[in-house]
Parts: C-alpha cells; structure tokens; sequence
C-alpha cells in the first residue's frame, strides 16, 4: 500500500511543480523587458519543471525496488536470527523465501519453524529499506524539481526540451515489440538450453515415444521423443482443419465476391466474422461436448474401431471452422487484388462467370490464397484450447480421425500445469517445444508475408 | 472487299429522332449490327443518349469523340459487357444479324463468343501464351481435339501476325510479351474462337507508336473476314484505319458517315470544332 | 505479317445453333449453377456452424440462470425462540445470523416438512438464500414465512430434465411442488463446488481488473509506437526491424506470450502467481501489436494536406501530431484497441501457464491478489464431472459472449459513426 501513496505522493508534487513552472514562466511574458525573449509557452515551462521532479524519482524507484531484495536478503541473514540456518542452499533458499512471504504478508504461516524466526529480521529490513528509499525518492523530487525551476528564464528553449523528451518516449514504445520479440527468443532458448543438457536434442527432435518421465529409464530413454506430438499438430492443424476450412472459406470469399448481392454481402460479412471473434474455449467446449460424442457414435454405428471420444476429428473439425473467416478474408483480399481487366477479357471471350472464376481468377489469385493458407496451417497448429479440450493427451501416431492424438499445445498446457519444480526436464520439455512451435510458426509466416508481398506487387 | 471511296451513302432506315443529320446505315449490303435508339443510364446518370448506328461486315468503323463521351459505353453494349456493371441500366434495340441481343433468350455467353473484344490495355490472362489463345476454343468446345486445338491457336497466332515471333515458345507466360505483341495475343485469342464482329477499345493507346502501325496494319488485314469496330481518340488513326465514322460528344451520336466524308466535310459544326481541334 | 491472309485457310462459321452446341451451352450453365450453388452452401454452412454452436449454448446455458426450488415454511418466532427483527439490522447482520444459528434453524425446519432425509433435497446454500431474503426484510424473523429455496444440484438437473434416474424419481414424487427462479447467485458468487453455488462474479471481477491493467499498457504503448512508427521513424534498418517484430508478434501463437510470461514476470521478476497484474501484463503484450497496426492504419488515413496546413502556421512535428493527426486518427484507433482487447478478454492459453487457473472462491480485490478470469473459468468448469456444471459452463459462456458481441458492436459502431473519407 506505501508503494501506491508513495505514487501518488510523487504525481501530486508533479503537478505542484508543473504549476510552479507555468506560473514563473507567465511571469516573464507578461512583464514588458523580457517579453520579447520569451521562446517557449508557459505550459512547456510547467512541464520542464514536472517532468524534472518526476522523472529522475521514478527512475531511482524502479532501480531502487530492483537491487533492494538483494539488500534485504543480505541484512536479514546478518541478524543474530540468521546463525541458526543450515548451511543447506536448498533449505536454506526455501526457508528465506517462506519468511519473505510472511513478512511481506503473503503467506500467513510457515511449514517450517525456522523461517518463523527470520521473519521479524525480514520485516525489519524490509521497512527500513522501504522507508530509505521513499525519503530519498521524495528528496529528489524536491532537489530536481528545485533546480529546474531555477533555471526557468525568459529564453530557455523549454518546448523543445519536452519534445526531445517526447520523442524519446516515442522510441521507446515502438521499442517495446522488438524487447518483446528478443524476450520470448532469449527465454525459450535459455530454458530449452536447459532442457537439452539434459535430454538430447536427437532424442526430442526424432525420438517417436512421448512419455515424459522426471527421470531416465533403464536403456536410458526419457520418453521426450516429439514426433507424435508434431505429427498430431499437423493432422489437426494442417490436415484436417485445412480440409473444412479452404474449401468452406475460398467458396464463401467466391460467393460472396463474385455472386452475393449487395446487401446479402453486407449481412453475411460480418455474421461470418463472428465466427472469428468467438473465444477458443468457446469451440473447445463446443467440440468436447457436442461435436466429439456426435462423431464418436457417428465412428461406432459405422464400425470404425479405435473410435474415442476425444478424437483429432472434433478437434479439427471445429478448428476448421474456426478459420473459415481468415481464409475466406484472406482469400477475399486476393481475388479483389486481381485487376478487374482480366475478368473482362474472360467474360467478353464468352466465358460464364464460374469459368472464368476457375480459370483466370483463382489462378491468378493463388499465390495470395497459398499465402493466406499458410498464415491459416499457423494459426491452427498454434492454437491450444480447442486442442486442450477436444483432442486428448494419448500421443497416437495414427491417421485415424477418429483417434486420440496430442498436440504440441496440449502438451506445453499439460506440462506446466502440474505442480512440478521448475527445474525438471519434464518443465522445461514445454520450453523446448514452446521454441520448436515458435520457429515453424514465425518461419511460415515470413514465408506466407513474402509469398502475398511478391503477389501484391506483380499486380501494382 | 468495298472501297470506301465509292461507297453509297444507303439510307435504307429511318434517322433516329435526335440524331437526324446522322447517317444509321453506311456500306454494301445487310448490316451485321443494328442499333436503334439506345440509351444507357448509370444509375441516375444517362450516359448514351438515344443513339442509332449499323455497323457492317465490309467496314471498319470509328467511334471518334472526347474522352467522357460514351464511345466506349456504346461500344460495351454491343456484347453486353455493361452487364458487369451492376447500376448500368441499357434501353433500344440493338440486333446482330437480326437477332434482339438484349431479348430474354438470347444467351449472353454465345453472344460474346460471336461479338469478340480487345481492351484498352492488353490484358492476356497469367498463362502460357498457347493457353491464352486455346481458353476461348476450349470453353466453347470449338475443337475437336488436341491437333485441331493446335490447328486454331496456330491460325489465330499467324492472323494475329505474332506467330513468327512466338512460335518457338508458345509454353511462355502471356505476361512476358511486349506490350505491343500482348496486344496482337488478345486480338489472336479474341479471333480464336471465330467471332462474326470484333471491339476494340482503344486498343493502341497503351502502345508506342511502332506496335501502333503493326496494329492498324493487322486491323487492316482482317478487315472483311470480322465486322470491326474501333474507338479511338486518335483522329488520325481513325482516318488511317476506318471506313465509316460515328462522332459522339456528350452521350449524343451527333454525326455518322464515311470516313473521309466526316474528316474533310463535315456535316456538323461541333465536328468540324472537334476535328479541327477546337476542343476535345 | 502480309502472308496471314493466306495461310488461315478456309473460315468455317462456327454454327452455334448445332444441336451439340445447344447442349454443350446447357451443359455449361448447369456446371455454372452447381457452382453458384456449391458458394452459396458454403456460406450457410459457415453460418449454419455458428447458429447451431450458438443454440447448443443457448439451449443448455440458458438453464443456468435458473434453479429449482422447493418452498419451506419457516416458524420464526417458534424456532428462534422470538428475535426481533430490529436486532438483526445494519451492517453486521449477516454475522449476528450466523451466531443465531440459522443454518440449524433452517435443516430443523427442513426435517420437520420433509422428513429426516429432506435435507438432501436441498442445496447444501440453502439457508444462504433464508439468509439473504432475511436481510431484506427482517421483519420475516417475526412471522412464519414460506420460502423458495434452491435444491441439490442433482434434483436441480433432473427437474430440468436431463437427470439420472433415481433422481427422476424425486422429481416426480415432489412434482406438484417443486419451480423455477432466477438463480441470482450464479451472477453474485465466485467459484464452488457445488454446481448449485457457483457463479461469475469472481471471474468476471478478475476479467475485469485483467482487462484494466490490459488497457493501461497496450494502448499507450501501442499509440506512442504508432505515432512514432507512421510520423518520425527515419526509413532504416532500425525501424525495419521494428516493424517486422510488431507484425510477427501479431501471428505469434497466444501460448508462445504464456511461456513469456511464466519465464519473465514470474520466474525472473518474481510477480506473484495467479495475479491479474501478471496476466494483464501477459496479454497486454499480445494485445500491443494490434493497437499499433490498427493505430499506424489510422494514422496513415490522415491526409498529409493537414499536416502541411499545420506545419505551415508554425507548428513544431510534435504539435502536428499531438494536435492534428491524433485527434482525427483516433476514431480508428479506438476501433483497433476495442477489437484487440476483445481479443484479450477471450483468450484462455497464454493465462493457464500463468497459474490463473486456481480455485477463486472470492473475488480479487487488486492486481495482485490471486484471480481468474471468464475463460478460464469456463475452461474449468468445463472439466468438471459433475453434470450441474454443464449449465453452469453453457451459462458462462452466454456472458462472455454477450461482452465480446457487445465490444465488436461498439467497434463496428465506432467504425461507422466516425469512418472519414478524406
């Protein structure tokens, strides 16, 4: 709670110093000798002033919060209370991490007595570094705010200060996707790195038998071999949701494009496009609960054997749907991007309109559909709650639809979920095929961008 | 083949009520196409108004006029091209051999095969040069089989002038030809499946001056054997390439005659402004 | 070119009144009406999908709202041994109740009307709902009173008519008395585990402080590095990089931002587990790429004569931005950030690996309390056996959906109202 009053605490004498500023600043432009050197409006002197006493004080706190529980560790162990720990590192880590809890008022009790001890030295330290560094926070704020509003003058270029400022902002939030994009590289590589020192990357890469164990078997088989894992990924996001989804999309997009009346168009348009908006779970739900039990007895009445009730069928069925609108607007961009020049020559050949749809527009379109294609196989195999729900956890390398098959998805969901130490291979296993659905994705992606760019162009 | 220099001025039918200093009719025998008093609306606009014109199988006829001035309208309903363009609206009668092309019956596709067009910029499909010719033979199903197909994309190729030059590789995309030789390919693929009356709109004004000549002299070639008609904004090529000229200015036909006639005496004062270059 | 005339041969006609030609011209419309047909079956398709993915919903979630219930008389006077109602006003009623024992009052009360065995018929909340009818009205503490009280799910279940039948057959026997009420608790409660108890409001109440802290990063962050990104950056590899980044995080799988978060806030910050901050965080990364494109989208449709206007009376870059092209581009990119936080509000993957998916039986009170959200709420839900909780999930659902059509009608609104064509 001190950390939100400390906050506003700081905006407040912000906007005491922006008023400050503006004040001295009107006091120049209106008293008649220094008019003339004026540069800059007053509100820019007041946000000279403001930005001045807040700025360097939100720094210092965000790199005084980020070096503290260093400190407060260090204290807290240099109390008398501290002689009595074992010299155990994994004890004694977990018995200061339990008495941090405490003191910062987490947790109410303690598993272990030891850590009831060191709870006071904690909280003592806490409070002491936390009352250390508002005191100089809000020195600060007061010295800087100071010193700026002292060197308020008539000539002093203020506005292009604060714009300077402005535009660094301005950087840094465009910053903010790249530090983004690095973050999840490093992290996955750093945590797969981990996963391979342990677990061969051939054996996870090639290996055929999903079986995740914390520790190796006898011949030294650790049941981290992923291809059924990629196999499942590809006959649901790649087969099988591709089957419903580009026939279904491609003929809407043509449909509509091509034959729909005006109004029908603007209707069905964004009906379609619900479809897109509807939650993930949504469908996992839908497709655990109906559809999977419908195509199960479906299986059964038929005699098809292996038929289960979580089967890769309702899974990618019902992300086929899902995809539908993306396939049908991506397909829908491609053919409006065909000059309309090429209709006409097909039609004033004699050409009906299906022919000439067959013939010249798909096509010449196709590069763009295969683009809006591959964008729609990465966002199927990267899709994890209807999977989750639909598709099962049986790492079967079958091709029958009606079987159980788990995805890449399902198993980093499946993997993280437990209750697991973050250092088992079974933990850092979702890293690595986090990494593995990273790569394919990003790489189809730059590919499908490259394929519709190319496409775009050869028509401009 | 007429000469149009001896041509009779045939005054068989009736002037339409605007246009009456107009010839309708101009050549030798039956006309292949009539027109009478058309009118196309886009939407609330009227962009012909009340035009009348026969267009005959021995000629080549020039639609001439300012740009905006609906030649290339008129010239879309004479296949019915205007049909894609969902707010155009068409009245009159307009006939080939006869036959009303706007009448419920008569089928649009069949229409097209037999009133050809070439558009303003080449516009060969993304396709093998051999296919863009043997697309309208094969949805009309004109050839029997592979040997007769090759047969006709062949001719089509030689009455096009191009054969010579793509002979050699006929599997090369359409695309990859020069503007000019795009040009001749769709004018192979339109006389490819054998049509009775070929359009062309503005079919050399994306062309340099050279594939230019070629075209005119490949208009001239196959003058007689299609009903042509051309619009063009090129007073001289309309001269050089046509025997019969219709003037339009302002979605009205304000002068039809022989060629010579409308470049050296015109009937009208705004024809003669036109051509004079007053405006335009 | 001179020798064409004579190499073409011999021209014949082509007679397209043939009989072969007739049937070949019939034989193309029909491919071109199946061909029509066959679109039109595909758009009927896609819709009929959702239509049928809407009833089913509807059809088992509606029932959710409501809960059956028996009627009990109550004796107060006689069973509490005459407390008036003035005592249990004010704001610590609630806990006074509680130490009168009502929950025993209103089992003996049950016992008394339906025999030993009737407080299995009852749902386990039951003298909740005395509980709160009481404080309403206290004056019901003076009088005896008949109550519509919820039952046990299964009885719930089976009145609804899809039970097992043992079930079945209370609700035939208790027919004549058993009915229907809008079960207020499932909008007021957070999760239990009784299917009778549950309700939205914790997860709706996470969803809702998620969706806060969601806002108060992306869109900022995501208008700033629009501006920036359409107005000032120089063309360079910097800025390619940029750009690039921001459009494969567009694509980036929504499970690949869970790892992100696991590994960074969690494990290297050390944020607390299951908080909306971590979760908002998480998502308001997912979300920031869409704002950006949307907003440079925006940005771009500004026509570049208001800003020469601008430059021209004077105005320093900033100002022209700050004053002229964000004020008109924000329409749009209002538009975007609406779409994109819809996005975020349905997303479940990326908050499981971010332990959001505890048991939240009171709803959180900050950003760092431990919180769940709407889908994951269903998520869960969706995994329990028993069968109460499939109107529960169905129920959910409906809420959630009305928030995401309500968010994209806003947009589509938006999009509307103030789409200038310049």
């Amino acid at each position: 709670m001190t950390g939100s009053i400390l906050f506003l605490l700081i905006v407040i004498l912000g906007a005491l110093a922006w008023f400050f500023g503006k004040a001295k600043a009107a006091s120049f432009a209106s008293s008649a000798d220094s008019r003339s050197l004026v540069h800059s409006r007053p509100n820019y002197h007041g946000w000279y002033v403001a930005l001045w006493a807040i700025v360097p004080a939100t720094v210092f706190l965000i790199v005084w919060n980020l070096v503290t529980p260093g400190l407060v560790t260090e204290t807290a162990l240099s109390s008398p209370a501290a002689q009595q720990l074992p010299q155990d590192a994994f004890t004694r880590g977990s018995i200061l991490s339990e008495a941090r809890a405490i003191a910062q008022g987490q947790q109410d009790q303690a598993f272990n007595p030891l850590s009831e001890t060191m709870v006071e030295p904690y909280r003592a330290a806490i409070s002491w570094y936390q009352t250390l560094g508002m005191v100089a926070a809000l020195l600060l704020v007061f010295a800087c705010g100071v010193f700026s509003w002292l060197r308020l003058k008539p000539e002093l270029r203020a506005r292009t200060k604060i714009e300077r400022v402005t535009m660094i902002t301005l950087l840094l939030a465009s910053l903010i996707a790249t530090i983004t994009t690095v973050g999840i590289f490093v992290s996955l590589i750093f945590e797969s790195v981990r996963f391979f020192s342990m677990v061969s990357p051939l054996d996870f890469l090639f290996g055929t038998e999903w079986n995740p164990k914390a520790v190796a078997g006898p011949r030294g088989e650790t049941g981290f071999g992923a291809i059924p894992l990629f196999w499942g990924t590809v006959f649901i996001g790649a087969i099988i949701a591709m089957i419903v989804a580009i026939p279904l999309g491609l003929m809407s997009a043509i449909y509509l494009t091509q034959y729909a009346p005006a109004n029908f168009r603007q209707w069905m348009k964004p009906i379609l496009e619900i479809l897109a908006g509807v939650p993930t779970v949504v469908y996992g739900y839908f497709a655990a609960l109906t559809v999977a039990p419908a195509l199960r007895d479906f299986a059964v009445s038929i005699g098809i054997s292996g038929a289960s009730s979580e089967s890769a069928l309702a899974a990618g069925v019902v992300m086929g749907i899902m995809i539908i609108p993306f396939v049908s607007s991506m397909a829908d961009d491609s053919i409006a991007a065909v000059p309309s020049a090429m209709r006409d020559g097909s039609l004033a050949m004699g050409a009906t309109k299906s022919e000439t749809i067959k013939k010249v527009l798909i096509p010449a379109a196709l590069p763009g559909v295969v683009g809006g294609v591959l964008l729609a196989v990465s966002r199927a195999i990267g899709e994890t709650m209807i999977v989750v729900m639909a598709a099962g956890l049986a790492a079967n390398m079958t091709a029958n639809p009606f079987s159980s098959v788990t995805t890449v998805t399902t198993q980093i969901v499946k993997l993280l979920t437990g209750d697991q130490e973050f250092d088992s291979p079974k933990t850092l296993a979702a890293f690595a095929l986090g990494l593995v659905l990273f790569i394919v994705t990003l790489l189809l992606n730059l590919i499908a961008l490259r394929v519709v760019k190319k496409y775009r162009e050869a028509y401009e | 083949m007429t000469d149009m220099q001896t041509a009779e001025m045939a005054d068989n039918n009736s002037p339409s009520t605007e246009s009456t200093l107009s010839e309708i009719s101009a050549g030798d025998g039956p006309p292949k196409m009539t027109t009478r008093n058309v009118n196309v609306f886009y939407g609330e606009k009227q962009a012909i108004k009340d035009v009348s014109i026969d267009v005959n199988m021995d000629n080549v006829t020039a639609f001439i006029g300012p740009s905006g001035c609906g030649k290339s309208t008129f010239l879309r309903c004479l296949n019915r091209m205007n049909d894609t363009i969902p707010i155009a609206k068409v009245t009159g009668d307009i006939t080939l051999e006869g036959e009303d092309i706007y009448a419920p019956q008569m089928d649009v596709v069949q229409l097209r095969a037999r009133v050809g067009m070439v558009f303003q910029k080449p516009n060969p499909f993304p396709k093998s040069i051999y296919d863009n010719i043997a697309y309208g033979p094969k949805i009309h199903g004109l050839a029997t089989g592979k040997e007769e197909l090759d047969q006709i994309v062949e001719n089509s190729l030689q009455r096009a002038g191009l054969w010579g030059e793509v002979k050699d590789r006929l599997q090369d995309s359409g695309t990859a030809l020069s503007g000019g030789q795009q040009q001749r390919l769709c004018i192979a693929r339109a006389i490819a499946v054998d049509p009775e009356v070929i359009l062309m709109d503005e079919p050399c004004s994306a062309l340099d001056p050279i594939a230019t000549a070629k075209i005119e002299e490949l208009i001239h070639e196959i003058r007689g054997k299609y009903a042509i008609v051309i619009v063009t904004h090129n007073m001289q090529q309309a001269a050089r390439v046509s025997q019969r000229t219709a003037f339009f200015h302002l979605g009205t036909l304000v002068e039809y005659g022989v060629t010579s006639d409308i470049f050296t005496n015109p009937v009208q004062d705004k024809t003669r402004d036109y051509i004079t270059g007053r405006y335009g | 070119m001179n020798n064409v005339a004579t190499t073409s041969g011999v021209r014949r006609p082509t007679d397209w009144q043939s009989d072969a030609m007739q049937k070949r011209i019939a034989k193309r419309y029909a491919a071109e009406r199946r061909f029509k047909a066959l679109g039109l079956t595909a758009i009927v398709l896609s819709a009929g999908f959702l239509a049928f993915l809407l009833l089913v919903m509807m059809g088992n979630g509606l029932r959710g709202f409501t809960q059956t219930e028996l009627p009990l008389e109550i004796d107060f006077p006689a069973m509490t041994g005459g407390a008036s109602a003035s005592q249990y006003e004010g704001p610590d009623a609630d806990a006074k109740l509680r130490a009168l024992g009502l929950q025993d009052i209103v089992n003996t009360s049950i016992e008394l009307q339906y025999g030993d065995e009737g407080t299995e018929l009852f749902s386990g909340g039951a003298w909740r709902a005395v509980s709160n009818a009481i404080l309403d009205d206290p004056a019901l503490l003076e009088q005896t009173a008949t109550l519509s009280l919820p039952v046990e799910s299964e009885l719930d279940v089976a009145y609804k008519g899809d039970g097992n039948p043992e079930a079945e057959r209370k609700v035939e026997e208790l027919s004549d008395q058993l009915g229907t009420g809008f079960n207020w608790n499932f909008l007021g409660n957070s999760d239990a585990t009784d299917p009778m108890q549950v309700g939205i409001w914790g997860a709706l109440k996470g969803s809702l402080i998620t969706m806060f802290v969601t806002l108060a990063l992306a869109f900022p962050i995501g208008v700033l590095a629009a501006l920036y990104l359409e107005e000032y950056a120089p063309k360079n590899r910097y800025t390619d990089m940029i750009e690039v980044s921001i459009n494969n995080l567009a694509a980036v799988p929504s499970i690949i931002f869970g790892l992100l978060g696991l590994a960074v806030f969690l494990n290297l910050f050390g944020l607390p587990r299951s908080a909306a901050l971590v979760g908002g965080l998480t998502l308001a990364l997912m979300t920031m790429p869409v704002i950006v494109i949307s907003g440079r989208n925006a940005v771009k449709a500004v026509p570049p004569s208001i800003r020469e206007a601008a430059l021209g009376v004077g105005a320093s870059p900033i100002q022209v931005v700050f004053h002229h092209v964000l004020p008109l581009a924000l329409p749009g990119i209002l538009t975007g950030t609406i779409i994109g936080m819809a996005r975020a509000l349905g997303e479940t993957a990326p908050l499981l690996m971010i332990g959001m998916r505890a048991f939240i039986a009171t709803p959180p009170d900050g950003v760092t309390d431990p919180a769940t959200v709407l889908p994951v709420q269903i998520f869960l839900w969706s995994d329990e056996v028993n069968r109460g909780f499939v109107e529960k999930t169905s129920a959910a659902i409906i809420v959630l959906l009305i928030f995401l059509l309500t968010m994209n009608a806003v947009a589509i609104y938006l999009r509307n109202r103030f789409e200038t064509r310049w």
